[in-house]
């Protein structure tokens, strides 16, 4: 099956305009050596019943949320995505569009993200969001670079419990450049003793709220601290919270980011999902990627078009604040649309949830015969279970008794091998965690 | 043939702003339904201390589910879409988009998969990704590849990176990155994040790298060159192999971006044109839809020797236990680059493209984009000249400084198409054509809508002598008009508030 339209008498009436006989006289530019001259070693082509048969057998070979009780987190979480959001973020005049580089036709995406932007501001308590990044990941490493312009200095500090994936890809991003990122140490409790941190000389503090176990950083601290030593504050933040957790502007942050596809998009594996990024007014133009503004058209309507784009690297090229061009615009729109079905009260609703579940998931597994919940303390929709088990194996087990658990922490941390991480949304109920109580008491019986 | 963007069903021509969704909230309205808290859950006040707990409630506007249905619904109808009509942005490679590419990936196997669960429970999953990576390695002529990368940009600092580990494993320090006049920006851009300094090279007559420029340039503080070849002229780099052997004759790696792929896969490949780094755009030659700007898929390929940088994990057939797994111990590895294992979503896509083509089907891409964007240049190329002489590839760049006599610029030409009923082509790229207007049909564009953009072009281009106005006015059909970009920058108003 192919996507071409042309019948023979199209190509022939072409080739004949061309004044050539054979398609493959346009290809004469390229020099015969370099020349491909076979088939690709490809699988071959499907018609499309038997292509949809064939992705259906595929994606049966594998067991997500649909199939087991979903209490996996570390950065990505089973949430429900409204069926209003899926119908309008689905909409084909968004999702088969380009860059909106023409106004005149791209109104709609340049108000969503106009919209986009809004909602983010309104969230994380900012003036000034762009019109989305990747992922979590790279929204921290674009927030860093933005700290490294503004205060022209070379040092950031991470806390120890900033998720390990958004660390390394820091790392990584940031590995031919003159930066050191040094690592505050974790604190008894599951979270960062900000006080004791040496903050001298630093762009940056990176902040996690709440962090990779689920404990909520004390931000306020670390935002007054990082301001004393003349440095920003980099608040790594859960948009589902926000309903209830007080705005990281309020407390402090100067650069607020986050992993976003909770709000409207399907856990998909791990993409594609939203980095957000907002910060204040005063940076707007450190910002990277693309933002939308609005403007008056010629007949005096209000419209929207992309702004400031000498910071982009179609413009600014080597001296650009980012390499980013496609972003994420789509999932930005379905955040958009997430946001606005929830309104201020189902966006606190959903963080009651999460807390409030969440808590009765600690009282039960920490009720569990030698088991017991690592860093106790104020939280949001994460706890830290550590059992008598090895947790990886734990997580295969209960996998088979139709829970999907983890990630188990000792990859990262191999003092915490036998913890894993519990997450809770507003999808899972009493009866489920119950559930989940019974199959660790049945593995821990077996054992 | 396409009509002008046409206005929703019985919507009036505007006079008053289109609405903000918060300019529809009323207090105490609601679109959401979640279930009710468990009676047995402690309170937020036990659970939260009082510093961290939110006082006053986010702004965000209160609406009925239908409020939110027809606000986004006629949101999504004042925009232009491969859907709605064609696309011919240049280097875009704006190509219709499959539907059952949207089923499979929508379907629970895949879009319900947690990215942090056991390698066991995904084989369908890993399944998938090792056949699409086998088959775009083939495609490229590349040993390994990394689907990391959630985008083109993503994937050439992926590639610098390898570079830079390259030349570090070496024993060299290099400093130097060249790239063509003509690259796109996200090229230099990338080479700064990767700590290396862009050096540019001109285009000679022809349109193509100047070798005598380039050679002068090579020395051995190359750490490579970035190409995209075609280049964004949609011109063949005709002289590759010997840009190729300079480049290695000094030590340099040759990096391929694949933004205009579309135009030689199943024809040539990278591999065997002597590139050593390559990144593929999934969101244009695997027709993933662009989404307004993303998301996109940037798989990064590399040749044997630079397989053991690339970001771990790696994903790996264990041939002992007849599984899929992610290879975590790879030492040499740059670290990860994205948060999980890329955009996933966008890579069941293009694999569910890739398996309706086959070989044949891939070869038909190439041709097929290479004589629509020659059939439209040749009904054009007299009343709007291309840069350069001779054939093109899959896109060309003409230039409209012809009609700068009547007072009419390539954006005016482009606003006028608008009124026509086509997308306009990309204006000003590259920076090296005057008034460039930058053509790429695709292979899905028939001859009927091709014969009408080029009897629309010629029609503007009439026009634009004996009604230049007509242009400068242009659009007329569209729900705005030439929105001021400058007050835009000026009056810096991106989110919005009560105050106005």
């Amino acid at each position: 099956m192919d996507f071409l339209p042309h019948t023979p008498a199209d190509l022939a009436a072409m080739l004949e305009a061309l004044g050539i006989d054979d398609i493959d006289d346009l290809f004469h530019p390229v020099p015969e050596p370099v020349r491909l001259g076979r088939d690709l070693d490809v699988p071959p082509p499907l018609d499309e019943v038997t292509l949809a048969a064939h992705m259906r057998s595929l994606a049966a070979r594998s067991k997500g949320v649909a199939d087991l009780v979903c209490f996996a987190g570390g950065g990505a979480y089973d949430h429900h995505v409204p069926a209003a959001v899926r119908a309008l973020a689905g909409r084909a005049e968004f999702a088969t569009s380009y860059t909106p580089y023409q106004p005149e036709l791209s109104q709609g995406v340049l108000q969503a993200v106009f919209e986009f932007q809004s909602l983010v501001c309104d969230i994380y308590g900012m003036e000034a969001a762009n019109a989305s990044l990747y992922d979590g990941a790279s929204a921290v490493v674009e927030a860093v670079n933005l700290a490294v312009r503004v205060t022209k200095r070379d040092r950031v500090v991470a806390a120890g419990t900033l998720h390990p994936h958004y660390a390394e890809v820091t790392r990584t991003y940031t590995s031919a450049l003159d930066l050191d990122i040094d690592v505050a140490a974790i604190g008894e409790d599951g979270t960062t003793e900000w006080g004791a941190v040496d903050l001298a000389a630093a762009a940056a503090v990176i902040v996690p709220y709440p962090n990779f176990f689920g404990r909520l950083e004390d931000l306020a601290t670390a935002a007054e601290r990082a301001h004393a030593a003349g440095a920003l504050c980099i608040a790594v933040v859960d948009p589902t919270a926000m309903g209830i957790l007080e705005s990281p502007g309020a407390q402090g942050a100067d650069i607020v980011v986050g992993e976003g596809h909770a709000l409207g998009n399907p856990l998909s594996y791990g993409g594609p999902y939203v980095g957000l990024l907002a910060t204040k007014l005063e940076h707007v133009r450190q910002v990277p990627g693309r933002i939308a503004g609005e403007t008056l058209d010629a007949d005096g309507r209000r419209a929207f078009v992309l702004t400031l784009q000498a910071r982009e690297q179609h413009i600014r090229r080597a001296k650009a604040t980012s390499n980013v061009c496609t972003n994420q615009t789509l999932m930005a729109i379905a955040a958009a649309v997430h946001l606005s079905w929830l309104g201020p009260a189902g966006l606190r609703r959903l963080g009651e949830l999460c807390a409030r579940h969440t808590a009765i998931a600690a009282r039960v597994l920490g009720e569990l015969p030698e088991c017991s919940i690592r860093f106790d303390g104020a939280r949001f929709k994460e706890i830290v279970l550590e059992t008598p088990l090895e947790a990886g194996e734990l997580c295969g087990r209960l996998a088979d008794r139709g829970f999907l658990v983890g990630p188990s922490l000792g990859r990262w941390f191999p003092e915490l091998d036998r913890c894993l991480l519990i997450a809770v949304t507003e999808k899972r109920t009493e009866s489920e965690i119950r559930g989940l109580a019974e199959a660790i008491e049945k593995e821990l019986a077996e054992r | 043939m396409n009509g002008p963007l046409e206005r929703s069903a019985g919507t009036r021509i505007e006079t008053e702003d289109f609405p903000v969704v918060y300019e529809l909230s009323r207090p105490g309205r609601r679109a959401w339904s979640l279930p009710p808290v468990d009676d047995s859950a402690p309170t937020l006040d036990d659970l939260i201390p009082e510093a961290h707990r939110r006082t006053t409630a986010p702004p965000l506007p209160e609406v009925s589910e239908r409020d939110l249905v027809r606000h986004y619904t006629r949101l999504s109808q004042r925009n232009w879409a491969i859907d709605v009509g064609a696309y011919p942005l240049g280097s875009c490679t704006m190509k219709y988009n499959p539907k059952l590419a949207e089923d499979a990936a929508a379907l629970p196997g895949f879009a319900g998969l947690h990215p942090m669960c056991d390698d066991g429970l995904v084989q369908g999953a890993l399944e998938l990704l090792g056949t699409l990576e086998r088959a775009l390695c083939e495609a490229t002529g590349m040993a390994r590849l990394t689907f990391q990368p959630a985008a083109g940009a993503q994937g050439e600092l992926t590639g610098l990176l390898i570079m830079r580990a390259w030349h570090t494993s070496q024993g060299a320090v290099r400093r130097k990155v060249i790239i063509p006049d003509s690259a796109h920006g996200t090229n230099p851009a990338s080479v700064t994040l990767a700590g290396y300094n862009a050096v540019e090279v001109r285009s000679d007559e022809r349109g193509l790298v100047d070798l005598a420029a380039l050679e002068a340039a090579l020395d051995e503080d190359v750490a490579g060159l970035m190409l995209t070849n075609p280049n964004t002229l949609g011109l063949f780099e005709s002289d590759i192999e010997r840009i190729a052997a300079a480049l290695h004759e000094v030590g340099g790696l040759l990096y391929y971006d694949g933004a205009n792929f579309n135009s030689i896969v199943g024809m040539v490949r990278p591999g065997d044109m002597g590139f050593d780094i390559v990144h593929l755009n999934l969101h244009k030659t695997f027709a993933t839809p662009h989404g307004g700007g993303g998301p996109g898929s940037g798989p990064l390929a590399v040749s044997e020797r630079l397989e053991r940088f690339l970001p771990a994990p790696v994903l790996l057939w264990d041939e002992g236990a007849e599984k899929w797994r992610w290879d975590h111990d790879r030492p040499d590895s740059i670290g990860r680059i994205h948060s999980f294992h890329g955009n996933f979503g966008i890579n069941v896509r293009a694999y569910t493209y890739l398996r309706s083509l086959g070989a044949a089907g891939l070869r038909a891409v190439a041709e097929h984009a290479v004589l629509n964007a020659n059939y439209l240049r040749t009904l054009v190329t007299d009343v709007l000249p291309t840069a350069h002489e001779g054939t093109c590839m899959h896109e060309f760049v003409s230039t409209a400084k012809g009609l700068k006599r009547h007072g009419v610029r390539g954006l005016d030409v482009a606003k006028r198409l608008i009124d026509l009923g086509y997308h306009p082509p990309t204006v000003y790229f590259p920076l090296v054509v005057e008034e460039a207007l930058m053509v790429e049909p695709t292979e899905t564009e028939s001859k009927e809508t091709i014969d009408g953009l080029a009897e629309a072009l010629r029609q503007i281009v009439a026009e634009a002598e004996t009604d230049p106005d007509l242009l400068r006015s242009a659009p007329v059909t569209t729900p705005v008009r030439r929105p001021d970009e400058a007050r835009a920058a000026r009056h810096l108003r991106i989110r919005w508030t009560r105050e106005g």
